[in-house]
């Protein structure tokens, strides 16, 4: 009970803390950028563990879901609603693109029942490069040349909010039966299926809530940049996203957001260097992975998010 | 009386290979059923062909007179058939906890919903199976153990776990693969006892794959003996033991051995 009060009122604090830094000018437009950066990329770091750290598969085609919740919000705010509801509307905005994501995540779920490993990896990345060049020949959507026009619906507030929607349900997905289900499926999928989990349902729920948060990401950026291009979501995109995730740690929320604010900050930092910070920045994960190879947190977690397993 | 278990003309193939070969076997609810034979003999085939591992090309199985032949894993698991594996399959980095949880997560009748938001009805479901799986944890002495890893457990500790997943669900038929494999006398003796008294506690019905005959003969009232994926004898183990096939399986042919090993005839 106590520990649901510290939450509450931390998460509190924490809105108060992201309407207020930026109304008042103590923090500069520019590092309130970098952190709405920041709060993206755990949101699609967060996601991106769901399959790769609790399911144990390993997709490399995260932009792609991006891509999609990023378009769908997108079209919604520049064609669909008249502009003076879009800021009101903007959260369902966002539900919709990442309810659409959803949709598509199940067109990785399907194949993932039969096809496990090395072999996933080249469907998700297959489908990173589909929705890639659909988007490049989508003349009506700008083709290569992107699509413009969104309104600069996302501020900081937004962004640490559904940064702990998003945390908060993924705690919640992970300490529960379908979490466990999930983490039997990564240790001995045959064993699993003998104990009666439902893998198949399971790697739908991963696939479809994973695909989801990544459509939110992809909306709360198409907002903040007021321009996307196909070129945004190539595998580059789902190379920094595997990044973000093995630095913080496979398996493990606290790592999920540890990784994703360091790697963001780390390049930010590193801008002075110019050309430099693409040798420095990969030379630092290189020497993580050699001194802790399960990245910072991996298979951990703060004891803030864990539940107690209560004895009777 | 349905039989709890009835598998009617079973065969499978691996390639040109004959694993089991018109297998059948009745099982009735309470029995200790015991199947036995030597390595290679096809028993873990017959276990993977009833637990849904393996698609079925020919015979039948029904399961408390329910035909379960077409029937994908979960589904055969979570109409109360549970298992256990002859090299001990546990989800290694998960807490002891887990691993028993996980043997009900059928029976954890809550929706995504639910765990996305932690509802009333979540708590409730959570509650009820973890006080059953600290029960289970305690009536196998691995209480201690509950927020260990399972990788981290001794051996004879592992092995018992993983009896305690399969139990938690309250299956109506247990399937032992081997429970006594790599285990000293002592263990083995215990582990005996230890089967003997969940077959009473839980009214279990038991099926048992053993290679050792001392297990089978202390436990079991019926045997089925296998061999090649035939099946070369059935019947109470006293009389099991007298089958001349079967001590032909088991020890070799009596007599002329030179013409069942040409390298003897050398020496």
């Amino acid at each position: 009970m106590q520990k649901r009060v510290t939450i509450l009122a931390g998460v509190a604090f924490l809105l108060c803390l992201a309407w207020v830094l930026p109304a008042s000018g103590w923090l500069n437009p520019y590092l309130v950028m970098i952190f709405m950066y920041v709060g993206i990329n755990m949101i699609l770091t967060l996601s991106l563990n769901l399959v790769n750290g609790y399911l144990g598969e390993f997709s490399v085609g995260h932009a792609g879901f991006m891509a999609i919740g990023a378009y769908v919000s997108a079209i919604l705010t520049v064609w669909v609603l008249p502009r003076p509801w879009a800021p009101w509307l903007f959260p369902l905005v966002l539900v919709a693109g990442g309810l659409v994501t959803a949709l598509a995540g199940l067109v990785v779920a399907f194949p993932s029942f039969r096809t496990r490993g090395d072999y996933l990896a080249i469907v998700t990345l297959a489908f990173n490069m589909i929705v890639k060049s659909i988007l490049e020949n989508l003349e009506i959507l700008g083709g290569p040349r992107g699509f413009l026009g969104m309104p600069r619906l996302t501020n900081l507030p937004w962004v640490v909010a559904w940064v702990l929607i998003t945390l908060f349900l993924c705690r919640n997905l992970v300490y529960s039966n379908v979490g466990r289900g999930l983490m039997a499926i990564r240790e001995d999928e045959l064993a699993a299926n003998l104990t009666s989990v439902d893998t198949r349902r399971l790697k739908i729920y991963a696939f479809l809530i994973s695909a989801f948060f990544a459509g939110i990401a992809g909306g709360l950026f198409a907002h903040l940049l007021q321009f996307i291009n196909p070129r945004s979501f190539s595998i580059l995109k789902s190379t920094d996203m595997l990044v973000m995730v093995y630095l913080g740690g496979v398996g493990s929320l606290t790592g999920s957001l540890l990784g994703a604010a360091i790697f963001t900050l780390l390049l930010e930092a590193l801008r002075p260097l110019g050309l430099w910070r693409w040798v420095v920045g990969p030379l630092l994960l290189i020497l993580l992975m050699i001194f802790r190879p399960h990245g910072i947190m991996g298979f951990r977690e703060a004891p803030w998010l864990r539940t107690v397993s209560r004895e009777p | 009386m349905t039989p709890i278990l009835e598998i009617k003309d079973l065969w499978h193939f691996f390639g040109g290979l004959c694993a089991v070969a018109d297998f059948s076997l009745t099982v009735q609810p309470g029995d200790l059923f015991g199947l036995i034979g030597p390595n290679g003999a096809g028993k873990t085939t017959v276990f993977n062909l009833i637990t849904g591992v393996f698609r079925i090309s020919r015979g039948r199985i029904f399961f408390r007179g329910e035909d379960i032949t077409d029937w994908r894993s979960p589904r055969i698991i979570a109409a109360g058939l549970a298992r256990t594996f002859q090299n001990i399959r546990l989800f290694k980095d998960l807490s002891a906890l887990d691993n028993v949880l996980l043997g009900a997560s059928a029976r954890h009748d809550y929706h995504l919903w639910d765990a996305l938001f932690h509802t009333p009805r979540f708590q409730r479901v959570e509650q009820r199976w973890s006080k059953r799986a600290y029960e289970l944890l305690a009536r196998f002495n691995l209480t201690r153990y509950a927020a260990t890893p399972a990788r981290h457990l001794p051996y004879g500790d592992q092995r018992r776990l993983e009896i305690a997943r399969a139990l938690i669900s309250a299956p109506s038929l247990l399937l032992l693969d081997e429970p006594a494999a790599g285990m000293n006398e002592a263990e083995a003796t215990d582990l005996i006892n230890l089967i003997r008294d969940l077959h009473r506690e839980f009214s279990l019905t038991i099926l048992l794959i053993e290679h050792q005959m001392r297990v089978v003969m202390n436990l079991c009232q019926q045997v089925t003996v296998l061999d090649f994926g035939e099946t070369i004898a059935q019947g109470p183990p006293q009389e099991i033991q007298q089958h001349p096939r079967v001590l032909e399986a088991y020890l070799g042919r009596e007599g002329n051995t030179s013409e069942q090993w040409p390298l003897s005839s050398n020496q």
